[in-house]
């Protein structure tokens, strides 16, 4: 009796640690597995940016590069740029401006525009509101790009020809619908009864839109400023055919913005994603 | 599975509960004077920015004449391949590896945390330096990829941009490598709201795996796919960054796309009714897209 159970204790530890051994396998692939593919991910997402600071790196009239490391280090490149060296770039800090003007013009106006939109649709319920948010995602069915020569005859017809503000006109309009789509989703997370509330003790619809609307829908407001500004710095066409005097062009500017915000910015999406 | 089904009707059934107006049914008065007053910028950007320019544009493309010539021209034949070839290809690779990595950034090893925000870079990065790096990466012997071709193996590399075929798969690559993270986040935040109890639920029932994959997370993110998937479809037709400065429509104009076609006809050949035809003649795509797009919005389901 004694070794039959013996036995079995022996082949069932046997088994297990066949088992764990398996376990313990799957795991060394998993690692090995994640590891290769995160190399392999950075190698292909740095291969480009490092491409794009290697030719800023490179002393003048070295720009092609049939080596991999510049043979010399230079910061001539951006010393050109800061002190505006070169005859292209005469106008860079004043460009640069325009670019930061341009991307805080655009996130604002989107933002009031789309707050204030969204506010009379979906807590006011105003009547025939939905039919507002359903023409605003007609904007997308014809892209930016395929109105460009219309734009560009009506901003000469409104007498914006050459001017920032033809460029974000035409940002603002593109950025909207889908600052209304965020704001309607993550408003429905906010109570109706707290507006009811305000409304009791007197509340104008100002009032609520100021104090009550705008201070909870904090996560949206961050998530939409972060697209609209984003969508302002990718902007190449309307800026390209829109701005030709040197004067009103604009320069990308840095990234360190997003970084930021990229924490709120995550955050702001996934609070959209509560009901998946 | 029934218990996954349990769960997701619950919550289903929270989201399609009317709810009511602060304002009693429609607001009165003064407050229906501000709510209106409130519609009113927006109302004036649309008719200004949206409106006048779709007409004017739909103007200026009515004359028969325009079509009849762009079907004649070889060069507007090739540029429709090449739209449909850029955005087949480009959109549902780019969507499906999305949807592919979102799962990979889930898992919980901290090199594939590390990996997220340097993944991230090309999204944050303006679009003109990073496709000017591409054109500059790709030009011929001097260009980055042949240079690391024949340093690491020896190999002479092909002139990228002298070959219609690799001019407009580098066009696609570089689209991929911009875009690709952005949906990679979508995907993230859709893949975070599904609950962890369903997972759970789903696995004492046996799905585990490929299992759980197609049997819970695609089911449940199924609609954001599709969302994501026709809306990045109507973006990318208009795209006109992309080629216009990575292959720069090189070799002779055969790689173009509609919108750079349309935009060469409006400024270079000084033919801007022409170019508007040209890009007008997607609407009967764009139209069916865009319907089936508002449509699968409206079953509430999705979440961007």
């Amino acid at each position: 009796m004694s070794t039959i159970t013996a036995e079995a204790r022996l082949t069932s530890s046997r088994t297990a640690s066949r088992a764990l051994r398996a376990v313990r396998r799957r795991h060394h692939l998993e690692t090995a597995g994640t590891l290769l593919l995160s190399v392999v991910l950075i190698v292909w997402t740095i291969v480009p940016i490092y491409n794009m600071v290697m030719i800023s790196l490179e002393p003048e009239g070295d720009v092609f590069t049939d080596h991999i490391w510049p043979r010399v280090w230079s910061i001539e490149s951006f010393w050109g740029v800061l002190t505006q060296g070169h005859w292209y770039l005469e106008h860079f800090w004043h460009q640069f401006a325009n670019s930061i003007y341009m991307g805080a013009m655009v996130t604002i106006l989107t933002l009031t525009i789309g707050t204030l939109t969204s506010f009379s649709i979906g807590r006011m319920r105003i009547r025939y509101g939905w039919l507002v948010s359903n023409a605003a995602l007609l904007t997308y069915v014809i892209p930016a790009s395929f109105l460009a020569i219309p734009f560009y005859r009506i901003m000469q017809n409104y007498g914006l020809a050459n001017n920032l503000w033809s460029v974000i006109a035409a940002l603002v309009a593109f950025a909207t619908p889908y600052a209304f789509f965020v704001f309607q989703e993550y408003g429905r997370s906010i109570p109706i009864e707290v507006d009811e509330s305000a409304r009791i003790d007197g509340a104008s619809p100002i009032q609520i839109y100021l104090r009550i609307y705008l201070p909870l829908m904090a996560p949206a407001l961050v998530a939409v400023g972060t697209y609209a500004m984003l969508l302002a710095w990718n902007e190449y066409l309307y800026q390209f055919l829109l701005l030709s005097s040197k004067s009103s062009m604009t320069v990308p500017p840095p990234v360190a913005i997003y970084y930021a915000f990229r924490r709120r910015m995550t955050a702001g999406l996934t609070m959209g994603g509560v009901k998946g | 599975m029934s218990s996954v089904r349990q769960v997701l009707a619950a919550g289903l059934d929270a989201l399609n509960r009317p709810r009511p107006s602060a304002w009693h049914r429609n607001p009165h008065g003064s407050e229906f004077a501000w709510a209106i007053a409130f519609v009113v910028p927006y109302a004036a950007v649309f008719f200004a920015f949206v409106v006048y320019p779709t007409a004017s544009a739909l103007w200026m493309a009515r004359d028969p004449a325009l079509y009849r010539e762009l079907i004649a021209s070889p060069l507007y034949a090739q540029t429709v391949v090449n739209t449909a070839l850029f955005v087949g290809l480009g959109v549902n690779v780019k969507m499906f590896l999305a949807l592919m990595l979102s799962g990979f950034f889930m898992r919980r090893r901290w090199w594939v945390k590390a990996t997220l925000p340097v993944f991230m870079l090309p999204w944050a990065l303006p679009a003109i330096p990073a496709f000017v790096s591409f054109h500059w990466m790709l030009i011929g012997e001097e260009g980055l990829v042949d240079g690391l071709l024949s340093a690491l193996f020896g190999i002479q590399g092909p002139l990228w941009l002298n070959d219609r075929g690799l001019a407009l798969g580098s066009n696609i690559v570089a689209y991929i490598w911009k875009w690709m993270p952005f949906w990679t986040l979508t995907f993230y935040a859709g893949r975070t709201a599904i609950p962890q109890e369903i997972y759970e639920a789903a696995a004492v029932d046996g799905a585990t795996g490929a299992r759980r994959f197609t049997h819970v997370v695609l089911p449940l993110l199924g609609n954001l796919y599709l969302v994501c998937t026709l809306l990045s479809t109507l973006w990318t037709i208009g795209d006109f960054t992309t080629v216009s400065l990575v292959s720069e429509g090189a070799p002779a104009y055969s790689t173009d796309v509609l919108a750079t076609l349309g935009f060469h006809y409006a400024f270079d050949a000084a033919r801007p009714s022409l170019g508007v035809a040209a890009v007008m003649s997607a609407l009967p795509v764009l139209i069916p897209i865009a319907i089936i797009l508002m449509c699968a919005l409206q079953t509430r389901k999705v979440q961007l």
